[in-house]
């Protein structure tokens, strides 16, 4: 019989928002508007399963998964979606739902398709200590909403392309209009500088107390992440980096934060 | 008594030529007068006028052939037009044709510019005023009040009426994807001529926030500003203001250039987070090509939006097969339900 592990339920989600994404590909190809309320009702069921595993998973770990980059990745889907589901009933943005369900589906298969990013799973990896846990659990909600960032900013370049070089049809012309996607870009910018903030302060009160419970390898590349993003926004209130620019720079961002998670993942020391 | 027999008779611009149009329309005045005279005519048992700029008909229901042709004639001596001329431009389809040529124009697909939308509202109208002169029945209430429906159903189902057609509605399109609501958006239109005139009646029709005409003759420009309710600009303070304008429509008959690369640098560093677009709709053009290559600045020529226009259109006309398919199957299903009717009340 089919035992139905956590990795089961996440598979599950997984094949929701691979769902939205084939619908959404389908639907713009035949340059046919998808429907928001199916693409809603999708990514919610994506995301209920994904909920349910993740609730599994850390049921088996004494503690929100974040103790291997298998659930790191999940966390950040996880948290991207949850941020779409407020946002796209919210702001009704055009095609932020097949965005965020290729992102997700990208996200959540690549996560499962490396049983080595989940062979080692740790267990109570904060010691009990709620602080710590809100800490760990912030930061990574504050990567989806820069997950979530870069879906808008992906789509201001595609705008930006489409209207500078006259391609208006297929998968453009349903993009949203150039000062939406600037306007939820700040916030959801602002939104994530701000929630990694109040996550490295919540961290920095119990990093004072015993500087060794966090190697200098982690410190840096979370204080880099933070840094860059704090940057980019300062630059953006200033009208410094704007349009196209800034819609690179967040990509890059993103692309890098990525890319640091590996290093985030092993080094937090269990106590 | 024999049943009644849907039937329908016009003019419209397939066959009959703008001055011969103007001669078949009713007029305001006329058309109630008209109304009255034809409903009260023996046989006529039911009558709807659809009267527009491209087509003079008439939707009905009458118990015998005889009775439409009375129509026919009686329309001719109104409006003082030769019969025989008549008789080589009109067309006159009875039953489930008649269905069908009623579903086409609701759906745009009669029209001279394809899968335009007005003409539906034109038919809700012609029914509402044949319903509020009580010259509406059995037939034309069901027959109406589903081609409304199908001609709904046709165009949410293909893309007979996707993208505009007009190079104004094409700019109006790509300001609505460069700054979403235009609510706060202002415009500056160049020139007072009359594709700029359209263009800004364009964007008002789309609620844009306000619009500014400057021309090198400021009377002029205060004059189109009048009738647009918008505000003037003296010429000499364009080049100063621009920055000021989301959009700015260029449709002078200017021999140079009248918004430069220096201008429009000059204007985006004042505004770098707010994108400006730039319609070129002048020839020559008045706004200088190397200002599409700065960021957070678009501009469309004449051309370009003409080209839109024209891929629009033959997008829309790549639907018009499917369209029909769905018209003849509801045109089928309506006049079974209409025969059904009529052969109930027998």
């Amino acid at each position: 019989m089919l035992q139905f592990t956590d990795r089961t339920w996440l598979w599950f989600a997984a094949a929701c928002y691979l769902a939205g994404f084939v619908l959404g590909t389908v639907a713009v190809i035949r340059e046919r508007k998808l429907s928001r309320v199916l693409m809603y009702f999708i990514i919610s069921a994506g995301f209920t399963l994904q909920t349910f595993g993740l609730y599994l998973r850390g049921l088996e770990v004494k503690g929100c998964p974040l103790g291997n980059t298998f659930e790191l990745f999940q966390f950040i889907a996880w948290s991207a979606i949850a941020l779409y589901l407020v946002i796209g009933a919210t702001f009704r943005l055009s095609l932020l739902g097949y965005f965020t369900s290729v992102l997700a589906a990208a996200l959540t298969v690549v996560s499962l398709s490396f049983p080595a990013w989940d062979a080692t799973r740790r267990v109570n990896i904060f010691g009990g200590n709620a602080w710590i846990e809100f800490h760990a659990a912030l930061a990574l909600f504050s990567y989806g909403v820069f997950c979530l960032l870069t879906l808008t900013a992906l789509m201001y370049v595609l705008q930006v392309f489409s209207l500078k070089r006259h391609h208006l049809h297929g998968l453009f012309s349903f993009l949203p209009s150039i000062r939406e996607l600037d306007h939820i870009s700040l916030r959801l910018l602002t939104a994530g500088v701000v929630l990694l903030t109040a996550s490295l302060g919540v961290g920095a009160v119990y990093w004072l107390d015993d500087t060794t419970t966090v190697n200098a390898l982690k410190l840096t590349v979370t204080v880099g992440v933070w840094a860059a993003y704090a940057v980019v926004l300062i630059l953006r209130l200033r009208d410094r980096l704007v349009g196209k620019r800034l819609s690179w720079a967040l990509l890059i961002l993103f692309a890098a934060l990525l890319a640091s998670l590996p290093l985030v993942s092993g080094s937090h020391a269990a106590p | 008594m024999s049943s009644p027999v849907l039937f329908l008779l016009g003019a419209s611009h397939h066959k009959t030529p703008l001055e011969l149009r103007e001669k078949l329309a009713l007029s305001p005045e006329r058309l109630p007068v008209f109304h009255q005279t034809a409903s009260t005519l023996p046989g006529i048992l039911e009558l709807a006028v659809l009267n527009t700029c491209n087509r003079v008909e008439f939707y009905g229901a009458a118990d015998s052939a005889e009775a439409v042709q009375r129509l026919r004639e009686t329309f001719c001596t109104f409006q003082g037009f030769p019969a025989d001329a008549f008789a080589t431009i009109s067309h006159h389809a009875a039953g489930l044709p008649a269905i069908e040529h009623l579903l086409t124009v609701a759906s745009g697909l009669d029209s001279q510019m394809l899968g335009e939308t007005e003409i539906l509202g034109q038919v809700k109208d012609a029914y509402a005023e044949a319903q509020s002169r009580g010259t509406t029945g059995p037939v034309l209430n069901r027959v109406f009040q589903k081609a409304f429906q199908h001609a709904k159903y046709v165009r949410t189902h293909t893309a007979i009426n996707a993208g505009h057609i007009s190079v104004a509605n094409v700019a109006v399109d790509l300001a609505l994807k460069i700054f979403g609501d235009l609510s706060s958006t202002r415009i500056l239109l160049l020139g007072a001529g009359d594709i700029g005139e359209k263009t800004a009646k364009a964007f008002q029709s789309c609620g844009a926030g306000s619009l500014t005409v400057a021309s090198r003759t400021l009377g002029r420009a205060m004059e189109l500003a009048t009738t647009l309710n918008a505000t003037a600009l003296p010429w000499e303070h364009v080049s100063a203001h621009i920055g000021e304008y989301s959009v700015i429509v260029g449709s002078t008959a200017a021999p140079d250039v009248v918004v430069t690369l220096a201008d429009a640098t000059a204007a985006i560093k004042k505004r770098p987070s707010e994108p400006l677009f730039f319609i070129d709709l002048a020839l020559p053009r008045d706004i200088d090509a190397a200002v599409a290559k700065l960021e957070n600045v678009f501009l469309y020529n004449l051309d370009d939006l003409a080209k839109i226009a024209d891929e629009n259109l033959a997008a829309r006309t790549a639907e018009v097969v499917h369209a029909r398919k769905i018209v003849t199957e509801k045109a089928a299903a309506l006049w079974k339900q209409v025969e059904s009717q009529a052969g109930g009340r027998r």
